[in-house]
């Protein structure tokens, strides 16, 4: 017993020593202007390595049919992990999806994943992507296969895990603590709210915030911008897409998707689930005019967002401060 | 090994002694021993050979299967007393082709008299929405929908010349555990008092379940390839789920 408790003192010590001193630790915690998380790393201890591992698996290409697609090429950090300019998400083989790739932060508070919501599991979030035909077009067995076969990653499950042993639970596991760790909590907005030293909206952004929390919040619910239900916007009589219903198999259901958060919806273009919209003029608008009587259509989108040109400039203000910089260059999580 | 013999030296009499005392039945609380279950694939009471064997549904039109695979869990055993044990992580995937699947062995299980055995045909609810899971509930056995994630229970795929799909194929991937279309079925039958599931440290027995094809396709509602061929989750799979519930398993009998 006593030589059991000096080999985990040992091991400790041992281990911190392994964190170089110029190395972050990596934490994940819960901003002061959130709830608490669905996602706590509880059976999936966060470490240094797991995070690097996780990292280095978003951004490995080789894992694709054709290895030319990583998560990381649909899901770019400098597009608050979206993908820039494309409507729809561009998989192996130029193959073009169906649906506007999603943006990938505070998904530790998210309880369902996909614009229909299909996924119900951090964890298990990538394997839709990587067994779709026009995303990464492969499966989890060839994947294991070619980590097993593969240097250096052998070596880093053994840091991430304690075993060289590769199997599909530890692989979504590491991804899961890259995904989960990725939080943008610091827009002007979270500053605004947290009272920080001395920062404060403009007139425009505080009209524009007052209007929001008149016009919006109802569905883009603080502090996610996104209550995460799933409604129709009214973008078309008969959606081509079925949306929602295709998880649930219940006809009201058709045509609705998870509504969207805002945050970073300075650099997420192009818009809805189809990528339809390449501008803020072109969103607001349609809420101000556009607005199809779908079969389904949120009740509260009736008569649309009447918005005048004033309006929607205070708005666009106001979204403006919803973009965290800080997590768009923090290299900490880019390809490195 | 003779310090073993000293030790067996001096337990014999005390079993001897205190099974004097005692019902021959009975048996120490905390000892734990380890049981079997075999499932016997069949069809219609043939056995079941992928491929190549044609059958026939209650309808009487033909089919072959190519893949047969389902969840068994959750397995929990009673005893006359109406005392319970749920088995621990008792997830075992059994699949037809696959030999070495269709025998499980259940390890730790309280040494005693059970009468009664239930489990889970598929996967609980807890399960299908949780983190990353390995070993029977690992995506790489191809029982786990990406899209809409959870576990496809059972799994039947093959041909029928009825079947209008492409390729005259049949698709019965069932599962989904949201109402309505909650497919989790439990499986409850009780054991011959006379003969009951007797798990001692020196007798390892073996339950011998007859596992029917068949019965997803026939039960509550008869299932015709014209009409239905392919399902994956949904009301068709309800209708399934229903069918077999009661149909796909029948404990033959045990070995002691």
């Amino acid at each position: 017993m006593l030589f059991l408790s000096i080999a985990l003192m040992y091991a400790c010590s041992k281990n911190e020593d392994e964190v170089t001193p110029e190395e972050k630790k990596i934490t994940f915690s819960v901003p002061a202007n959130f709830p608490a998380p669905v996602y706590s790393f509880e059976d999936n201890k966060l470490s240094n390595a797991g995070f690097a591992l996780g990292k280095k698996l978003f951004y490995e290409a080789r894992l694709s049919a054709d290895k030319s697609v990583s998560c990381g090429s649909c899901h770019q950090q400098f597009a608050a992990f979206t993908q820039l300019d494309h409507k729809v998400s561009h998989g192996v083989n130029n193959c073009q999806g169906k649906r506007n790739t999603p943006p990938l932060f505070n998904l530790a508070w998210q309880k369902a994943f996909f614009w229909d919501g299909g996924v119900k599991n951090i964890e298990t979030s990538p394997l839709n992507a990587i067994t779709d035909a026009c995303e990464m077009g492969t499966d989890i067995q060839t994947i294991v296969a070619f980590l097993k076969n593969t240097p250096p990653y052998p070596d880093l499950f053994k840091q991430a895990f304690g075993s060289t042993e590769i199997n599909s639970q530890l692989i979504l596991k590491s991804i899961a603590q890259f995904t989960a760790v990725l939080v943008s909590d610091n827009s002007k907005y979270d500053k605004v709210m947290r009272k920080e030293s001395g920062i404060s909206f403009t007139s425009a952004e505080l009209a524009g915030y007052n209007l929001f929390k008149e016009k919006c919040t109802s569905c883009h619910t603080e502090p996610f911008f996104t209550d995460f239900s799933y409604r129709s916007n009214g973008l078309d009589l008969v959606s081509a897409d079925e949306g929602r219903s295709h998880i649930t198999g219940v006809a009201s259901d058709l045509g609705k998707f998870r509504v969207p958060t805002l945050r970073n919806i300075e650099y997420t273009s192009p818009y809805m689930h189809d990528g339809r919209f390449y501008s803020l003029d072109e969103v607001l608008e349609h809420y101000n005019l556009g607005v199809k009587a779908s079969v389904n259509l949120d009740v509260q989108l009736k008569n649309g967002i009447p918005l005048n040109t004033t309006e929607k400039e205070q708005i666009k203000a106001f979204l403006k401060t919803l973009t965290d910089n800080e997590f768009i260059k923090n290299t900490l999580y880019s390809e490195s | 090994m003779k310090l073993s013999q000293y030790f067996l030296a001096l337990l014999c009499p005390i079993i001897l002694l205190s099974s004097c005392k005692k019902n021959t039945d009975e048996v120490a609380a905390d000892t734990q021993s380890t049981f079997s279950i075999e499932f016997e694939n069949q069809v219609n009471g043939s056995p079941l050979v992928l491929n190549t064997k044609t059958y026939k549904n209650a309808k009487g039109e033909d089919f072959k299967i190519n893949v047969f695979k389902y969840y068994v869990s959750n397995i929990k055993l009673s005893k006359a007393d109406g005392t319970t044990y749920l088995i621990p992580e008792s997830y075992f995937l059994i699949d037809a082709s696959k030999a070495e699947s269709t025998n499980i062995t259940l390890k730790d299980v309280p040494t005693g008299d059970y009468t009664k055995i239930e489990y889970t045909i598929g996967v609980d609810y807890a399960r299908n929405f949780a983190g990353a899971q390995t070993g029977a509930l690992d995506p790489i056995n191809g029982m786990f929908w990406t899209w809409n994630s959870g576990y496809i229970f059972v799994k039947l795929e093959g041909t029928s010349p009825q079947s209008t799909a492409t390729g005259n194929t049949l698709t019965f991937h069932i599962g989904g555990v949201i109402d309505p279309n909650n497919t989790i079925r439990t499986f409850t039958t009780e054991i011959n008092a006379a003969n009951p599931l007797r798990v001692r440290t020196d007798g390892k027995p073996n339950m011998h379940f007859k596992v029917n094809a068949a019965a997803l396709f026939t039960g509550k509602t008869d299932v015709s390839f014209a009409t239905l061929n392919m399902t994956m989750g949904g009301a068709n799979s309800v209708i399934v789920a229903n069918n077999y519930a009661n149909g796909l398993f029948r404990l033959d009998h045990i070995h002691n």
